[in-house]
């Protein structure tokens, strides 16, 4: 399912600070590589650096099988703070919208939607830390999704990492795109830097990736030889 | 007394019997009649409230038959045919009419008759020797003819020019009229308001079908209750017993539902209705069941329930596949299903599926509808525009890269350029500053004139990132010295994921 993301840059500890002004390189890991990712469908959580940041969608979307219906749940204030799914976009053919009212309901239609097995995947939005969850409906999603084999993605807009059930819990940030083939002053593919800070069954890291329609890569990150070494993106 | 507004003032619409006796007459004018008794009281009438209580009157007395008709102003027909052994017989549901009536409050004149018009006749022409309530129901013709014939020839619902035509002829009353040979007054009158062809009609030798607000009665299934219940779970309960039965009717004519509606009769004149509909036509118990039961328990008894009907309101034909026992692999069923428990649930206007219109504005380019829609076929498969789907914005394309959210309403931002007409270099979006990195554009986007007021202005569009690598999609509105207002303003209208 990761086939579509391309990973850009390596491994953990990729510095975080780089001038803006060299762009990034792009080193296809091929076949052997791909991003972790959980054992069979279950939760992942995903929580935005910042609310204003859409780059998560980007890394999320690339993830999700296509080719069945979408389930995308929306709270109001996520709506509000960062924008409705715009779906020439996302490019994706079948999609369920549900604008929620608040986060009980979001979190209500994510679960019903664990439901139905001939979705592709469930993809909620909560905005900031309420209430409503907690470790019990982080669970029950969980097992919600495990039980049906619908993966389901939980996102945190403007949320602090509390106690969860998720099985995989990411942290995304937008990273300089990489070089544009024909214009050196146009935003590129993108990239992101994509944590995995806590995860069952897979070693926690940090990766700078990018995506192509058909495969994840690494980004080289500035200033890292070993990988600057790698393939160079022919301009 | 009420009175409506005439060409010359107040004219009287209605009087109270005590006022008739004073001397007001329908369609007297309000000042006339004061003249002759000061005392008149006159309030003026409400003619749409009447409307929508006779309304609403109408699809309560749809407790006695399915059929009911809206009859001028202030009058309900009942096609009451078969009907009457559920009530213990046709006078029992005379008397049970005339009761519950007046329990309402409500002056009430009824009649049954074999044929409409003959009903029309009785019930608003009460002949003086036939006023008791215990006289026996026409059944033949020849007995309907007995009984119509003292009534004046105005109970035939003919024009007031025909009546006082036939009053001038010295034909008083129906029975007058019917012993006139036809061939005579078939010459005598010959436009459409012909009294022979009332005649006719009200003594059943031509048809005159009952005009019914719906023509095939849907599927419907009705409970009646021994007696008031007030309890709440009364609603769910009924529900239960009406499912089952409402489902065998919908299996019996091939049938799916795609909208249901549980009536409470409450014994109050009022009526409590949930109603939910679904995405595919259905008839699978329990789907149904528990589309409908949160609806049902929260009907509102009031002063108690006794009488329920199910209703498939809207249906679909549906095969027989649903019976089939092995689960329908393709899942599309299930998704149907899904929308239904969300609409039920949220609102059928929170559950969207995206549509794509015919324009090139980015917010109408891509509509919403309600997921209930007829067409479930997603975003236009053949649409207009070709077969291009909504190209994911491919990484490194240029032109027609859009963002993957966009901002229900643009937002003003405050943008830094080096020159009035080069590119930004830096904005302030929700008091947060952007510097940006790199920027791709401009996009003209010219407005819609076709659609748009002529002072719509333009739209250059750029996809930015900043130092951190965010990703949005700005635009400038207007040109400078356009004419079509001050200087241009930016908006932050998407983002890019």
């Amino acid at each position: 399912m990761a086939k579509g993301l391309s990973l850009v840059a390596g491994g953990s500890g990729v510095a975080r600070s780089r001038p803006a002004v060299e762009r990034p390189t792009l080193r296809d890991l091929g076949e052997g590589w791909s991003l972790p990712r959980p054992v069979r469908p279950t939760l992942s959580e995903l929580f935005a650096s910042h609310s204003r940041d859409a780059g998560w969608v980007g890394f999320l979307t690339a993830q999700v099988d296509r080719a069945r219906p979408i389930l995308w749940v929306q709270e109001r204030m996520a709506i509000l703070e960062g924008g409705r799914i715009y779906p020439p976009g996302l490019g994706s053919r079948d999609l369920i919208h549900v604008e929620a009212r608040d986060s009980r309901s979001t979190l209500w239609a994510m679960e019903e939607g664990l439901r139905c097995a001939a979705l592709g995947a469930v993809i909620g939005e909560l905005w900031g830390d309420p209430a409503s969850l907690d470790f019990t409906a982080t669970r029950r999603l969980a097992v919600a999704a495990e039980r049906s084999g619908v993966p389901a993605w939980l996102v945190r807009l403007g949320g602090s990492a509390n106690l969860s059930g998720a099985r995989m819990r990411w942290r995304v940030a937008s990273a300089p795109s990489l070089a544009h083939p024909f214009d050196p002053r146009a935003p590129g593919a993108p990239a992101w830097d994509a944590e995995l800070f806590r995860a069952r069954g897979v070693a926690p890291g940090r990766w700078s990736v990018s995506h192509d329609s058909h495969s994840f890569h690494l980004v080289a990150a500035a200033g890292d030889r070993a990988l600057e070494q790698g393939e160079r993106l022919s301009a | 007394m009420l009175t409506v507004e005439g060409p010359h003032g107040l004219v009287i619409s209605a009087v109270t019997r005590a006022a008739a006796q004073n001397g007001a007459r329908v369609g007297a004018r309000l000042t006339d009649a004061r003249a002759l008794e000061p005392g008149l009281v006159a309030v003026p009438a409400d003619p749409a409230g009447d409307a929508a209580l006779v309304e609403r009157l109408a699809r309560w007395a749809a407790r006695w038959s399915p059929l009911v008709e809206i009859d001028g102003g202030d009058g309900l027909r009942l096609d009451v045919s078969g009907v009457g052994h559920l009530f213990g017989g046709e006078a029992a549901l005379v008397a049970d009419v005339r009761q519950r009536f007046a329990a309402l409050g409500l002056t009430s004149r009824v009649a049954i008759a074999p044929t409409p018009g003959a009903a029309w006749a009785l019930a608003r022409f009460p002949s003086p020797r036939s006023a008791s309530p215990s006289r026996p129901l026409p059944q033949g013709e020849r007995d309907l003819a007995a009984a119509l014939a003292p009534l004046p020839v105005a109970a035939l619902r003919l024009s007031p020019q025909s009546v006082r035509t036939l009053e001038r002829l010295g034909l008083k009353t129906i029975g007058a009229l019917a012993g006139v040979p036809r061939r005579s007054l078939a010459r005598r009158f010959r436009e459409a308001d012909n009294p022979l062809d009332a005649l006719d009609r009200a003594l059943g030798r031509k048809p005159e079908p009952l005009i019914a607000t719906r023509c095939d009665p849907p599927p419907r299934s009705l409970l009646r209750m021994e007696e008031p219940a007030t309890y709440p779970e009364v609603a769910a309960q009924a529900l239960e017993r009406l499912i089952p039965d409402l489902v065998g009717q919908l299996e019996q004519r091939h049938l799916g539902a795609r909208r249901l509606a549980l009536t409470g009769f409450r014994v109050d004149d009022s009526i409590a209705v949930a109603s939910v509909t679904t995405s595919i036509p259905s008839r699978e118990p329990k789907h149904l069941h528990r589309l409908l039961a949160d609806h049902a328990a929260a009907l509102d008894p009031g002063f108690g329930f006794d009488a329920f009907a199910l209703e498939a309101e809207w249906t679909e034909s549906l095969g027989g596949e649903q019976e089939s026992l092995v689960e329908e692999p393709s899942g599309m069923r299930d998704v149907a299903r899904l929308v239904d428990r969300l609409c039920v649930k949220l609102g059928p206007e929170r559950v969207q599926r995206p549509v794509r219109r015919e324009s090139h504005l980015p917010e109408l380019a891509s509509g919403w509808v309600s997921a209930l829609e007829e067409d479930p076929s997603p975003c236009g498969k053949s649409g207009s525009l070709g077969d291009e789907p909504f190209s994911a914005s491919s990484p490194a394309c240029g032109r027609g890269g859009r963002p993957q959210r966009l901002l229900d309403m643009p937002e003003a931002i405050a943008v830094i350029y080096a020159t009035p007409e080069g590119v930004p270099r830096r904005f302030v979006w929700r008091r947060g500053v952007h510097d940006l990195a790199r920027v791709e554009g401009p996009e003209r986007i010219a407005p819609e004139w076709w659609r748009a007021p002529s002072k719509a202005r333009l739209r250059d569009y750029y996809r930015v990132e900043d130092s951190v690598g965010r990703r949005f999609w700005i635009y400038r509105e207007g040109l400078i010295g356009d004419g079509r207002g001050g200087a241009p303003a930016w908006f932050l209208h998407g983002l890019f994921g």
